[in-house]
Protein backbone atom coordinates (compact mmCIF):
# COMPACT_ATOMS: atom_id res chain seq x y z
CA UNK A 1 0.00 0.00 0.00
CA UNK A 2 1.36 3.36 -0.91
CA UNK A 3 1.73 5.90 1.84
CA UNK A 4 -0.72 8.78 2.04
CA UNK A 5 0.56 11.93 3.74
CA UNK A 6 -1.22 15.00 5.10
CA UNK A 7 -0.12 18.64 5.24
CA UNK A 8 2.64 19.11 7.79
CA UNK A 9 3.86 15.51 7.78
CA UNK A 10 7.61 15.28 8.14
CA UNK A 11 9.09 13.66 5.03
CA UNK A 12 12.84 14.10 5.31
CA UNK A 13 15.61 16.00 7.00
CA UNK A 14 17.50 16.57 3.75
CA UNK A 15 16.28 19.82 2.12
CA UNK A 16 18.01 18.96 -1.17
CA UNK A 17 15.41 16.26 -1.85
CA UNK A 18 12.36 18.54 -1.69
CA UNK A 19 10.17 18.20 -4.76
CA UNK A 20 6.58 18.98 -5.75
CA UNK A 21 3.99 19.12 -2.99
CA UNK A 22 6.57 19.73 -0.29
CA UNK A 23 8.06 22.70 1.51
CA UNK A 24 11.23 23.27 3.46
CA UNK A 25 11.52 24.99 6.81
CA UNK A 26 14.56 24.82 9.03
CA UNK A 27 16.32 21.99 7.14
CA UNK A 28 13.23 19.82 7.29
CA UNK A 29 11.01 18.77 4.40
CA UNK A 30 7.26 18.71 5.10
CA UNK A 31 4.27 17.82 2.94
CA UNK A 32 2.10 20.77 2.00
CA UNK A 33 -0.90 18.85 0.66
CA UNK A 34 -2.79 15.61 1.02
CA UNK A 35 -1.29 13.14 -1.42
CA UNK A 36 0.71 10.03 -2.14
CA UNK A 37 4.29 10.01 -0.94
CA UNK A 38 6.83 9.16 -3.60
CA UNK A 39 10.57 8.85 -3.16
CA UNK A 40 13.34 8.40 -5.70
CA UNK A 41 17.10 8.77 -5.27
CA UNK A 42 17.13 12.47 -6.13
CA UNK A 43 13.91 13.82 -4.77
CA UNK A 44 10.82 13.38 -2.65
CA UNK A 45 7.46 14.51 -3.89
CA UNK A 46 3.81 14.31 -2.94
CA UNK A 47 1.37 13.52 -5.73
CA UNK A 48 -1.83 15.41 -4.90
CA UNK A 49 -5.03 13.46 -4.29
CA UNK A 50 -7.29 16.50 -4.18
CA UNK A 51 -7.29 20.11 -5.23
CA UNK A 52 -7.87 22.50 -8.07
CA UNK A 53 -5.94 22.72 -11.30
CA UNK A 54 -3.00 25.10 -11.07
CA UNK A 55 -1.91 26.04 -14.59
CA UNK A 56 1.68 25.58 -15.71
CA UNK A 57 3.30 26.45 -19.03
CA UNK A 58 2.99 23.81 -21.75
CA UNK A 59 -0.09 22.06 -20.34
CA UNK A 60 -2.74 20.92 -22.77
CA UNK A 61 -6.08 22.10 -21.45
CA UNK A 62 -9.72 22.10 -22.45
CA UNK A 63 -11.48 25.41 -21.88
CA UNK A 64 -14.89 26.99 -22.34
CA UNK A 65 -15.13 30.47 -23.87
CA UNK A 66 -16.76 32.79 -21.33
CA UNK A 67 -16.37 36.21 -22.94
CA UNK A 68 -15.47 37.68 -26.33
CA UNK A 69 -13.43 40.87 -26.04
CA UNK A 70 -11.89 43.17 -28.64
CA UNK A 71 -8.53 41.40 -28.90
CA UNK A 72 -9.35 37.83 -27.94
CA UNK A 73 -11.36 35.58 -25.65
CA UNK A 74 -11.59 34.96 -21.92
CA UNK A 75 -11.63 31.23 -21.36
CA UNK A 76 -12.69 29.28 -18.28
CA UNK A 77 -10.04 26.63 -17.71
CA UNK A 78 -11.50 25.03 -14.57
CA UNK A 79 -8.90 26.68 -12.33
CA UNK A 80 -8.95 29.63 -9.92
CA UNK A 81 -7.91 31.84 -12.82
CA UNK A 82 -9.49 32.62 -16.18
CA UNK A 83 -7.20 32.33 -19.19
CA UNK A 84 -6.87 34.74 -22.06
CA UNK A 85 -6.62 33.62 -25.69
CA UNK A 86 -5.36 36.48 -27.88
CA UNK A 87 -6.39 36.72 -31.56
CA UNK A 88 -2.73 36.57 -32.55
CA UNK A 89 -2.52 33.05 -31.12
CA UNK A 90 -5.47 31.77 -33.15
CA UNK A 91 -4.61 30.43 -36.63
CA UNK A 92 -8.27 30.57 -37.68
CA UNK A 93 -8.38 34.35 -37.29
CA UNK A 94 -8.36 36.27 -40.57
CA UNK A 95 -8.75 39.98 -41.26
CA UNK A 96 -12.41 40.86 -41.66
CA UNK A 97 -13.62 37.84 -39.72
CA UNK A 98 -15.44 38.75 -36.54
CA UNK A 99 -14.15 37.23 -33.32
CA UNK A 100 -17.50 35.75 -32.31
CA UNK A 101 -17.65 33.97 -35.66
CA UNK A 102 -14.51 32.08 -34.72
CA UNK A 103 -15.35 31.23 -31.12
CA UNK A 104 -18.50 32.32 -29.35
CA UNK A 105 -19.49 32.18 -25.70
CA UNK A 106 -19.92 28.57 -24.61
CA UNK A 107 -17.63 27.06 -27.25
CA UNK A 108 -15.17 24.48 -26.02
CA UNK A 109 -11.56 24.53 -27.20
CA UNK A 110 -8.43 22.47 -26.79
CA UNK A 111 -5.52 24.83 -26.17
CA UNK A 112 -2.06 25.00 -24.62
CA UNK A 113 -0.84 27.21 -21.81
CA UNK A 114 1.60 29.69 -23.35
CA UNK A 115 2.63 31.90 -20.45
CA UNK A 116 1.77 32.75 -16.87
CA UNK A 117 2.87 36.02 -15.31
CA UNK A 118 3.69 36.40 -11.60
CA UNK A 119 0.21 37.72 -10.95
CA UNK A 120 -1.19 34.48 -12.39
CA UNK A 121 -2.55 35.98 -15.57
CA UNK A 122 -2.69 32.98 -17.87
CA UNK A 123 -2.31 33.28 -21.64
CA UNK A 124 -3.15 30.30 -23.84
CA UNK A 125 -2.42 29.52 -27.50
CA UNK A 126 -4.06 27.54 -30.29
CA UNK A 127 -0.84 27.29 -32.33
CA UNK A 128 -0.23 23.59 -31.89
CA UNK A 129 -1.40 20.63 -33.91
CA UNK A 130 -3.41 19.20 -31.00
CA UNK A 131 -5.31 22.48 -30.52
CA UNK A 132 -8.75 22.85 -32.06
CA UNK A 133 -12.31 23.89 -31.42
CA UNK A 134 -14.53 21.11 -30.08
CA UNK A 135 -17.76 20.90 -32.06
CA UNK A 136 -18.70 17.25 -31.48
CA UNK A 137 -17.96 14.41 -29.08
CA UNK A 138 -18.30 14.47 -25.33
CA UNK A 139 -16.50 16.30 -22.52
CA UNK A 140 -16.10 14.56 -19.18
CA UNK A 141 -15.03 16.45 -16.07
CA UNK A 142 -12.97 14.81 -13.33
CA UNK A 143 -10.93 15.93 -10.35
CA UNK A 144 -7.77 17.54 -11.87
CA UNK A 145 -5.58 15.80 -9.29
CA UNK A 146 -6.51 12.45 -10.84
CA UNK A 147 -5.46 13.38 -14.39
CA UNK A 148 -2.01 11.75 -14.19
CA UNK A 149 -3.69 8.38 -13.52
CA UNK A 150 -5.97 8.78 -16.56
CA UNK A 151 -2.88 9.36 -18.67
CA UNK A 152 -0.93 6.58 -16.99
CA UNK A 153 2.82 6.02 -16.97
CA UNK A 154 4.06 7.42 -20.28
CA UNK A 155 0.50 7.46 -21.61
CA UNK A 156 -0.09 3.75 -20.96
CA UNK A 157 -3.66 4.21 -19.74
CA UNK A 158 -4.68 6.38 -22.72
CA UNK A 159 -3.09 3.90 -25.10
CA UNK A 160 -5.08 1.12 -23.49
CA UNK A 161 -8.38 2.98 -23.83
CA UNK A 162 -7.60 3.99 -27.41
CA UNK A 163 -6.62 0.51 -28.52
CA UNK A 164 -9.43 -1.31 -26.72
CA UNK A 165 -12.22 1.07 -27.66
CA UNK A 166 -11.01 2.85 -30.79
CA UNK A 167 -12.11 6.29 -29.58
CA UNK A 168 -10.39 9.65 -29.87
CA UNK A 169 -9.40 10.97 -26.45
CA UNK A 170 -7.71 14.21 -25.42
CA UNK A 171 -6.97 14.65 -21.72
CA UNK A 172 -6.76 18.23 -20.53
CA UNK A 173 -4.46 18.76 -17.55
CA UNK A 174 -7.29 20.78 -16.01
CA UNK A 175 -9.50 17.73 -15.54
CA UNK A 176 -11.65 18.04 -18.66
CA UNK A 177 -11.43 15.12 -21.05
CA UNK A 178 -12.70 15.08 -24.63
CA UNK A 179 -13.97 11.79 -26.05
CA UNK A 180 -15.07 11.22 -29.63
CA UNK A 181 -16.04 8.18 -31.70
CA UNK A 182 -18.75 5.56 -31.78
CA UNK A 183 -21.48 6.55 -29.30
CA UNK A 184 -21.57 3.27 -27.41
CA UNK A 185 -17.80 3.10 -27.16
CA UNK A 186 -17.64 6.67 -25.93
CA UNK A 187 -20.15 5.70 -23.24
CA UNK A 188 -17.83 2.92 -22.09
CA UNK A 189 -14.84 5.26 -22.22
CA UNK A 190 -16.72 7.71 -20.00
CA UNK A 191 -17.40 4.99 -17.44
CA UNK A 192 -13.73 4.04 -17.58
CA UNK A 193 -12.65 7.61 -16.89
CA UNK A 194 -14.94 7.80 -13.86
CA UNK A 195 -13.62 4.44 -12.67
CA UNK A 196 -10.06 5.71 -12.86
CA UNK A 197 -11.01 8.89 -11.02
CA UNK A 198 -12.69 6.89 -8.26
CA UNK A 199 -9.77 4.50 -7.76
CA UNK A 200 -6.87 6.77 -8.65
CA UNK A 201 -4.93 6.04 -5.46
CA UNK A 202 -5.00 2.25 -5.79
CA UNK A 203 -2.41 0.01 -7.37
CA UNK A 204 -2.72 -2.30 -10.36
CA UNK A 205 -5.25 0.04 -11.92
CA UNK A 206 -4.26 -0.49 -15.56
CA UNK A 207 -4.97 -4.22 -15.37
CA UNK A 208 -8.34 -3.67 -13.73
CA UNK A 209 -9.30 -1.05 -16.31
CA UNK A 210 -8.39 -3.42 -19.15
CA UNK A 211 -10.57 -6.11 -17.64
CA UNK A 212 -13.41 -3.64 -17.06
CA UNK A 213 -13.38 -2.52 -20.71
CA UNK A 214 -13.47 -6.09 -22.01
CA UNK A 215 -16.33 -6.96 -19.68
CA UNK A 216 -18.36 -3.91 -20.75
CA UNK A 217 -17.73 -4.64 -24.42
CA UNK A 218 -19.00 -8.19 -24.02
CA UNK A 219 -22.17 -6.94 -22.36
CA UNK A 220 -22.88 -4.67 -25.31
CA UNK A 221 -22.11 -7.17 -28.07
CA UNK A 222 -23.39 -10.31 -26.39
CA UNK B 1 -30.75 24.97 33.11
CA UNK B 2 -29.63 26.22 36.50
CA UNK B 3 -26.30 26.38 38.21
CA UNK B 4 -25.25 23.00 39.63
CA UNK B 5 -24.12 23.02 43.28
CA UNK B 6 -20.97 21.07 42.60
CA UNK B 7 -19.19 20.50 39.31
CA UNK B 8 -16.96 17.72 40.45
CA UNK B 9 -18.12 14.83 42.60
CA UNK B 10 -15.69 12.05 43.57
CA UNK B 11 -13.20 13.31 40.99
CA UNK B 12 -15.74 12.97 38.21
CA UNK B 13 -17.54 15.67 36.27
CA UNK B 14 -21.29 16.13 35.79
CA UNK B 15 -21.30 13.90 32.71
CA UNK B 16 -19.05 11.30 34.32
CA UNK B 17 -15.82 12.36 32.64
CA UNK B 18 -12.48 12.78 34.35
CA UNK B 19 -11.06 16.32 34.34
CA UNK B 20 -8.62 15.49 31.51
CA UNK B 21 -11.08 13.55 29.37
CA UNK B 22 -12.57 14.69 26.06
CA UNK B 23 -16.17 14.28 25.00
CA UNK B 24 -16.79 11.58 22.41
CA UNK B 25 -15.82 12.77 18.92
CA UNK B 26 -17.10 11.65 15.56
CA UNK B 27 -15.63 13.01 12.32
CA UNK B 28 -16.86 12.39 8.79
CA UNK B 29 -15.07 13.70 5.71
CA UNK B 30 -16.43 14.67 2.29
CA UNK B 31 -20.08 14.89 3.28
CA UNK B 32 -21.08 17.61 0.78
CA UNK B 33 -20.92 16.93 -2.94
CA UNK B 34 -20.87 20.51 -4.19
CA UNK B 35 -18.11 21.73 -1.89
CA UNK B 36 -14.42 21.29 -2.75
CA UNK B 37 -13.84 19.98 0.74
CA UNK B 38 -16.22 19.27 3.60
CA UNK B 39 -16.43 17.76 7.05
CA UNK B 40 -19.05 16.91 9.66
CA UNK B 41 -17.99 16.73 13.27
CA UNK B 42 -19.63 15.86 16.54
CA UNK B 43 -17.81 16.88 19.70
CA UNK B 44 -20.08 15.77 22.49
CA UNK B 45 -23.41 17.45 21.78
CA UNK B 46 -21.89 19.93 19.31
CA UNK B 47 -22.81 19.21 15.72
CA UNK B 48 -21.02 21.19 13.06
CA UNK B 49 -20.73 21.08 9.27
CA UNK B 50 -17.81 22.76 7.50
CA UNK B 51 -17.55 23.44 3.76
CA UNK B 52 -14.53 24.78 1.88
CA UNK B 53 -14.71 26.32 -1.58
CA UNK B 54 -11.70 27.36 -3.60
CA UNK B 55 -9.18 28.57 -4.30
CA UNK B 56 -11.36 30.48 -6.74
CA UNK B 57 -11.31 33.90 -8.31
CA UNK B 58 -12.05 36.57 -5.71
CA UNK B 59 -15.17 38.63 -6.24
CA UNK B 60 -15.99 41.43 -5.59
CA UNK B 61 -12.79 42.54 -7.24
CA UNK B 62 -11.75 44.95 -4.46
CA UNK B 63 -11.13 42.13 -2.00
CA UNK B 64 -8.50 40.60 -4.32
CA UNK B 65 -4.90 40.75 -3.22
CA UNK B 66 -2.48 40.73 -6.18
CA UNK B 67 0.22 39.02 -4.12
CA UNK B 68 -1.65 36.39 -2.12
CA UNK B 69 -4.77 34.42 -1.41
CA UNK B 70 -7.59 35.88 0.68
CA UNK B 71 -9.20 33.69 3.35
CA UNK B 72 -12.86 34.14 4.23
CA UNK B 73 -14.28 32.37 7.26
CA UNK B 74 -17.93 32.39 8.21
CA UNK B 75 -19.06 31.00 11.54
CA UNK B 76 -22.81 30.78 11.74
CA UNK B 77 -25.20 29.31 14.27
CA UNK B 78 -28.47 27.83 13.12
CA UNK B 79 -31.53 29.37 14.81
CA UNK B 80 -32.34 25.96 16.30
CA UNK B 81 -28.82 25.27 17.56
CA UNK B 82 -29.44 26.57 21.11
CA UNK B 83 -32.15 26.26 23.74
CA UNK B 84 -33.67 29.67 23.08
CA UNK B 85 -34.10 30.47 19.37
CA UNK B 86 -31.09 32.35 18.08
CA UNK B 87 -31.94 35.28 15.84
CA UNK B 88 -30.53 34.32 12.46
CA UNK B 89 -27.68 36.23 10.86
CA UNK B 90 -24.31 37.51 12.01
CA UNK B 91 -24.08 39.08 15.45
CA UNK B 92 -21.27 40.46 17.57
CA UNK B 93 -20.25 37.04 18.82
CA UNK B 94 -20.19 35.21 15.49
CA UNK B 95 -18.36 38.05 13.74
CA UNK B 96 -15.68 37.89 16.43
CA UNK B 97 -15.34 34.11 16.22
CA UNK B 98 -15.12 34.31 12.44
CA UNK B 99 -12.35 36.87 12.68
CA UNK B 100 -10.15 35.05 15.18
CA UNK B 101 -10.64 31.71 13.43
CA UNK B 102 -9.81 33.24 10.07
CA UNK B 103 -6.59 34.65 11.48
CA UNK B 104 -5.67 31.24 12.89
CA UNK B 105 -6.08 29.64 9.46
CA UNK B 106 -4.25 32.45 7.67
CA UNK B 107 -1.17 31.41 9.62
CA UNK B 108 -1.08 27.91 8.13
CA UNK B 109 -2.53 28.27 4.61
CA UNK B 110 0.16 28.90 1.98
CA UNK B 111 -1.41 32.08 0.72
CA UNK B 112 1.36 33.17 -1.65
CA UNK B 113 0.65 30.25 -4.01
CA UNK B 114 -2.69 31.60 -5.18
CA UNK B 115 -2.54 35.36 -5.78
CA UNK B 116 -5.82 37.14 -6.62
CA UNK B 117 -7.95 34.26 -5.40
CA UNK B 118 -10.02 33.44 -2.34
CA UNK B 119 -10.74 30.44 -0.15
CA UNK B 120 -14.17 30.39 1.46
CA UNK B 121 -14.63 28.45 4.67
CA UNK B 122 -18.20 28.10 5.91
CA UNK B 123 -18.99 26.50 9.22
CA UNK B 124 -22.56 25.98 10.34
CA UNK B 125 -23.36 25.08 13.92
CA UNK B 126 -26.37 22.79 13.90
CA UNK B 127 -26.32 22.11 17.63
CA UNK B 128 -24.26 23.98 20.18
CA UNK B 129 -23.09 22.77 23.57
CA UNK B 130 -20.08 24.86 24.61
CA UNK B 131 -16.85 24.94 22.66
CA UNK B 132 -18.57 25.23 19.31
CA UNK B 133 -15.77 27.39 17.98
CA UNK B 134 -13.25 24.66 18.72
CA UNK B 135 -15.45 22.09 16.95
CA UNK B 136 -15.72 24.49 14.01
CA UNK B 137 -11.96 24.92 13.74
CA UNK B 138 -11.41 21.17 13.88
CA UNK B 139 -14.02 20.63 11.16
CA UNK B 140 -12.72 23.46 8.97
CA UNK B 141 -9.20 22.13 9.28
CA UNK B 142 -10.23 18.69 8.03
CA UNK B 143 -12.33 20.25 5.25
CA UNK B 144 -9.31 22.30 4.10
CA UNK B 145 -7.18 19.17 3.86
CA UNK B 146 -10.02 17.48 1.98
CA UNK B 147 -10.12 20.39 -0.48
CA UNK B 148 -6.42 19.81 -1.24
CA UNK B 149 -5.37 23.28 -0.15
CA UNK B 150 -1.62 23.66 0.48
CA UNK B 151 -0.97 24.19 4.18
CA UNK B 152 1.98 24.14 6.51
CA UNK B 153 0.19 21.77 8.86
CA UNK B 154 -3.12 21.12 10.54
CA UNK B 155 -5.02 23.11 13.15
CA UNK B 156 -6.53 21.33 16.12
CA UNK B 157 -8.59 23.12 18.67
CA UNK B 158 -9.77 22.39 22.20
CA UNK B 159 -10.88 24.41 25.23
CA UNK B 160 -9.98 24.26 28.90
CA UNK B 161 -12.24 25.57 31.64
CA UNK B 162 -11.92 26.08 35.35
CA UNK B 163 -14.72 24.85 37.62
CA UNK B 164 -14.64 24.53 41.40
CA UNK B 165 -10.98 25.57 41.16
CA UNK B 166 -10.12 22.57 38.98
CA UNK B 167 -8.99 22.72 35.35
CA UNK B 168 -11.16 20.61 33.06
CA UNK B 169 -10.61 19.72 29.43
CA UNK B 170 -13.24 20.31 26.74
CA UNK B 171 -16.01 21.82 28.94
CA UNK B 172 -19.66 21.08 28.28
CA UNK B 173 -22.45 23.60 28.62
CA UNK B 174 -22.83 23.72 32.41
CA UNK B 175 -19.10 24.09 32.98
CA UNK B 176 -18.85 26.78 30.31
CA UNK B 177 -21.82 28.84 31.51
CA UNK B 178 -21.19 28.70 35.26
CA UNK B 179 -17.47 28.00 35.41
CA UNK B 180 -14.84 30.41 36.67
CA UNK B 181 -12.85 30.60 33.42
CA UNK B 182 -12.89 29.34 29.85
CA UNK B 183 -9.94 29.24 27.50
CA UNK B 184 -10.18 27.99 23.91
CA UNK B 185 -6.97 27.08 22.09
CA UNK B 186 -6.06 26.21 18.52
CA UNK B 187 -2.71 24.53 17.93
CA UNK B 188 -0.69 24.36 14.74
CA UNK B 189 0.41 20.72 14.45
CA UNK B 190 3.22 19.69 12.16
CA UNK B 191 5.21 16.50 11.94
CA UNK B 192 3.07 14.97 14.69
CA UNK B 193 4.10 17.69 17.15
CA UNK B 194 2.53 20.89 18.39
CA UNK B 195 4.50 23.72 16.81
CA UNK B 196 2.69 26.82 18.02
CA UNK B 197 -0.55 28.31 19.29
CA UNK B 198 -2.67 29.78 16.49
CA UNK B 199 -5.61 30.92 18.58
CA UNK B 200 -6.03 31.70 22.24
CA UNK B 201 -8.96 33.40 23.90
CA UNK B 202 -10.07 33.60 27.49
CA UNK B 203 -12.81 34.80 29.72
CA UNK B 204 -12.83 34.62 33.51
CA UNK B 205 -9.83 34.48 35.81
CA UNK B 206 -6.86 32.17 36.09
CA UNK B 207 -3.53 32.43 37.85
CA UNK B 208 -0.26 32.29 35.96
CA UNK B 209 0.39 28.75 37.15
CA UNK B 210 -3.10 27.67 36.13
CA UNK B 211 -2.59 29.02 32.62
CA UNK B 212 0.56 26.96 32.27
CA UNK B 213 -1.29 23.87 33.42
CA UNK B 214 -4.18 24.72 31.10
CA UNK B 215 -1.83 24.86 28.11
CA UNK B 216 -0.40 21.44 28.94
CA UNK B 217 -3.86 19.99 29.44
CA UNK B 218 -5.05 21.47 26.12
CA UNK B 219 -1.99 20.13 24.31
CA UNK B 220 -2.73 16.65 25.52
CA UNK B 221 -6.35 16.90 24.39
CA UNK B 222 -5.35 18.43 21.05
CA UNK B 223 -3.07 15.50 20.22
CA UNK B 224 -5.96 13.10 20.81
CA UNK B 225 -8.19 15.13 18.50
CA UNK B 226 -5.40 15.40 15.93
CA UNK B 227 -5.17 11.62 15.74
CA UNK B 228 -8.93 11.41 15.20
CA UNK B 229 -8.74 14.04 12.45
CA UNK B 230 -5.98 12.08 10.72
CA UNK B 231 -7.87 8.84 11.06
CA UNK B 232 -11.02 10.39 9.53
CA UNK B 233 -9.13 11.75 6.53
CA UNK B 234 -7.26 8.50 5.92
CA UNK B 235 -10.39 6.41 6.28
CA UNK B 236 -11.88 7.43 2.94
CA UNK B 237 -8.87 6.00 1.12
CA UNK B 238 -8.55 2.78 3.07
CA UNK B 239 -12.22 1.91 2.62
CA UNK B 240 -12.14 2.42 -1.12
CA UNK B 241 -8.97 0.40 -1.39
CA UNK B 242 -10.39 -2.55 0.52
CA UNK B 243 -13.45 -2.75 -1.71
CA UNK B 244 -11.21 -3.49 -4.66
CA UNK B 245 -8.86 -5.87 -2.94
Amino acid sequence: MRKIVLPGDLLSTNPKLAGHGTYVEGDKVYSRIIGIYEQTDNFIRVIPLKGKYNPSVGDTIIGIVREVVSNGWNVDINSPYQAFLPVSETPEAKPGKKLNEIFDIGDAIIAKVMSIDPRMRVTITMKDKICRAIRFGRIVAINPARVPRVIGKKGSMIKLIKSELDVQIVVGQNGLIWLNGDRRKVAIAEEVVYLIEEEAHTEGLTDRVGEFIRRRKNVQTG
Amino acid sequence: MSRPDKFIVDGKRLDGRLPDQLRPIKIEVDVLKRADGSCYIEMGKNKVVAAVYGPREAYPRHIQDPSKLVVRYRYNMAPFSVEERKRPGPDRRSVEISKVSKEAFEAIIMKELFPRSVVDIFVEVLQADAGSRTACINAASVALVDAGIPMKGILTSVAVAKVDGVLVLDPMKEEDNYGEADMPFAFFIRGGKIESIALLQMDGRMTKAEIKDAINLAKKGAMEIYNLQREAIMKQFVEEGEENA
